[in-house]
């Protein structure tokens, strides 16, 4: 890998996954990413393998380093500048890494939208809510001023801001970070696309605000059947509010469950060693089980399995080899002991 | 009853705005914090809750209002530098961010030997041998401790962080969200030191938050702002085991846990 890579530049022909099956919407497979940094390329993400299927909201949580957004910006093609990718990304059935002019702007038009943790910088301040809601639709799509704002103030009602009208001539400034977020929502519905990535949309609001917005988030991804991948690092954020959960740890997916399951039946050590981490608000415990030294990113990680060097489990055969994702129990995990430790991770 | 080592009355603070009635930030709170307790301030952004920490530490002045630490009136701030270092002896504030307060060219070691050449007259033999102690107390290795602030990470500065506070013996230290923006393996880690530093110090905390989990796990009694006014106080167990105002308990109910799903308040809300 020398030269003039760009973003998206594939480092590898196909390398071979397993089909994708038809149900999926987004299926990521065996993702790789490494950026450029200080003049040689360091790897930010080493596998990821991840399907999310049409009208199913999937959860992608870790801590700093994971790889967790850097997969949303790979999905959403904003990958830094000189990334070098592997592995295969594919939505509603086309490739999406090797996706180009034409085809690329088609794509970022329909398929997928993005909310980010900070709308405040990415809501242009000088500009009008009402320009930023109606600009895709007017330019975009061809509908006439009035009608983009007729549509803008009544999604503006669907995201619970009262009186469109006179919000669409406001600016961004005049708003609170709640309703700053309800309208990047808003932005992002107008655009009806089928695939919603959410990277840590709430992590910037108070608590009652985040409830709010992630409830009319979920509210009103279900109603219109929308596909959604929500990355954030709080895992019970993630289990209130989604179908499935995957966890993700130094660049690599470690666990895919159902939601529902991931809190008394983890698969992966480090999921269950997340949720022990965790102060409860129901209940003290006397001492947290806290890991041991910190989080890894996918280039510091261990030769073996990445969690290797923290996991209260290891064994000399998971420091010799990579681990695969592989299934059980109705789930994904990525842990050479996980069938003889299934059962014993669940925390109290 | 042994007097308390905080005891706040009517405190108030009123911030000017031009050509409109000022905005009060902090609203008549009054609360007694005892020795070796762990009290903690709930709220959300716009509470007060910092400004009350400001306050306490001398980085605002009161508009009204009374501050008493350790037997001592210190409802302003200190005039002259004797003063202030009078109060920095007995209480001490750790910040939600460690990056920006932490000076960026100093050595995590240098930054502990600052604060103690500051307050005390130590030889450099015992100030080295105190500077050890402390790093060693609050979990900082021999390369961290000669690391500068870049080098470490996000844990790790706050550990820097927390032995500066704690090299001036305080016996209160105002934890402001200290553990918000870390990592949950990392704010475990903090959390447990934060618990051992109690159980071996005489020392007392302030716990400002606005993560239920965190103020269970290390407090004992609490309060709850809203819009600048306590609206609740009580044990931490009953503040949110059963949560009487109707503002502690939305909070209660906001925090994601096992079975939660989120909820909207109303439909149509106003900015």
């Amino acid at each position: 890998m020398h030269g003039a890579a760009t973003a998206g530049h594939r480092e590898d022909g196909v390398t071979g996954p397993a089909p994708t099956p038809p149900a999926a919407l987004l299926s990521i497979r065996a993702l790789r990413v490494d950026l450029r940094a200080e003049g040689e390329l360091r790897r930010v993400i080493h596998d990821v393998t991840l399907d999310v299927a049409e009208g199913e909201s999937v959860g992608l949580v870790g801590e700093s380093g994971s790889g967790k957004s850097m997969t949303a910006r790979a999905v959403a093609r904003l990958l830094p500048e000189g990334a070098v990718t592997g592995g295969e990304i594919v939505f509603d059935g086309e490739p999406v890494l090797t996706l180009r002019g034409a085809a690329l702007r088609r794509f970022r038009r329909g398929g997928i939208a993005t909310i980010f943790q900070d709308p405040a910088a990415h809501i242009n301040p000088v500009r009008t809510i009402g320009d930023h809601l109606t600009e895709g639709l007017r330019l975009v799509r061809g509908v006439d001023a009035r009608e983009a704002e007729r549509r803008a103030a009544a999604m503006l009602g669907e995201v619970g801001i009262a009186g469109g009208e006179r919000r669409l001539r406001q600016h961004p400034h005049e708003l609170s970070g709640g309703m700053l977020q309800r309208v990047m929502i808003a932005s992002v519905l107008l655009d009806e696309p089928r695939l919603i990535l959410a990277d840590e949309p709430t992590t910037a609001l108070d608590v009652t605000t985040q409830s709010e917005v992630m409830a009319l988030l979920s509210e009103l991804s279900r109603e219109r059947r929308l596909a959604m991948l929500y990355i954030t690092h709080d895992l019970e954020l993630a289990a209130g509010v989604c179908d499935r959960t995957a966890v993700m740890y130094a660049g690599a997916v470690m666990e895919v469950q159902r939601s529902a399951a991931l809190n008394d039946g983890p698969l992966n050590p480090y999921t269950a060693a997340l949720l022990a981490a965790r102060p409860r608000v129901d209940a003290r415990s006397d001492r947290l089980e806290a890991i041991a030294g910190r989080p890894r990113s996918a280039f510091e990680a261990p030769e073996g399995c990445v969690f290797a060097d923290r996991c209260p489990h290891v064994e000399d055969a998971c420091v010799a080899e990579r681990q695969e994702l592989r299934p059980l129990a109705g789930g994904l995990v990525r842990c050479r002991r996980a069938e003889e430790l299934r059962g014993r991770l669940g925390h109290a | 009853m042994p007097e308390p080592v905080v005891a706040v009355e009517d405190l108030r603070k009123e911030f000017p705005v031009p050509g409109a009635p000022g905005l009060v930030a902090v609203d008549d709170v009054s609360f007694e914090l005892e020795r070796g307790e762990s009290l903690a301030v709930i709220g959300e952004s716009g509470s007060g809750k910092t400004t009350l920490a400001r306050m306490l530490v001398g980085l605002e002045t009161p508009t009204a209002g009374r501050i008493e630490i350790d037997g001592e009136d210190r409802s302003r701030p200190g005039r002259r530098a004797r003063e202030r270092l009078e109060r920095g002896r007995r209480i001490q504030l750790v910040f939600q961010n460690p990056y920006s307060s932490l000076d960026r060219r100093q050595p995590a070691r240098a930054c502990i030997a600052e604060m103690l050449d500051l307050h005390f007259g130590l030889s450099p033999d015992e100030r080295d041998a105190r500077v050890r102690e402390l790093c060693e107390q609050v979990g900082l290795d021999e390369r961290q401790a000669g690391a500068l602030p870049r080098a470490l990470s996000g844990g790790q500065r706050q550990r820097v962080a927390i032995a500066r506070a704690l090299a001036v013996r305080p016996q209160v230290l105002v934890l402001d969200e200290a553990v918000a923006s870390l990592d949950v393996s990392i704010q475990a880690q903090i959390l447990n030191l934060l618990a051992d530093i109690r159980a071996q110090e005489d020392i007392s905390y302030i716990v400002v938050s606005h993560d239920l989990a965190v103020v269970r796990q290390i407090s004992d009694k609490g309060f709850v702002m809203e819009h600048g006014r306590v609206v609740e106080r009580g044990s931490t167990v009953d503040l949110l085991d059963a949560p009487q105002h109707p503002y502690t308990q939305l909070l209660r109910r906001s925090v994601p846990g096992p079975g939660w799903t989120p909820q909207r308040r109303q439909r149509g809300v106003h900015a």
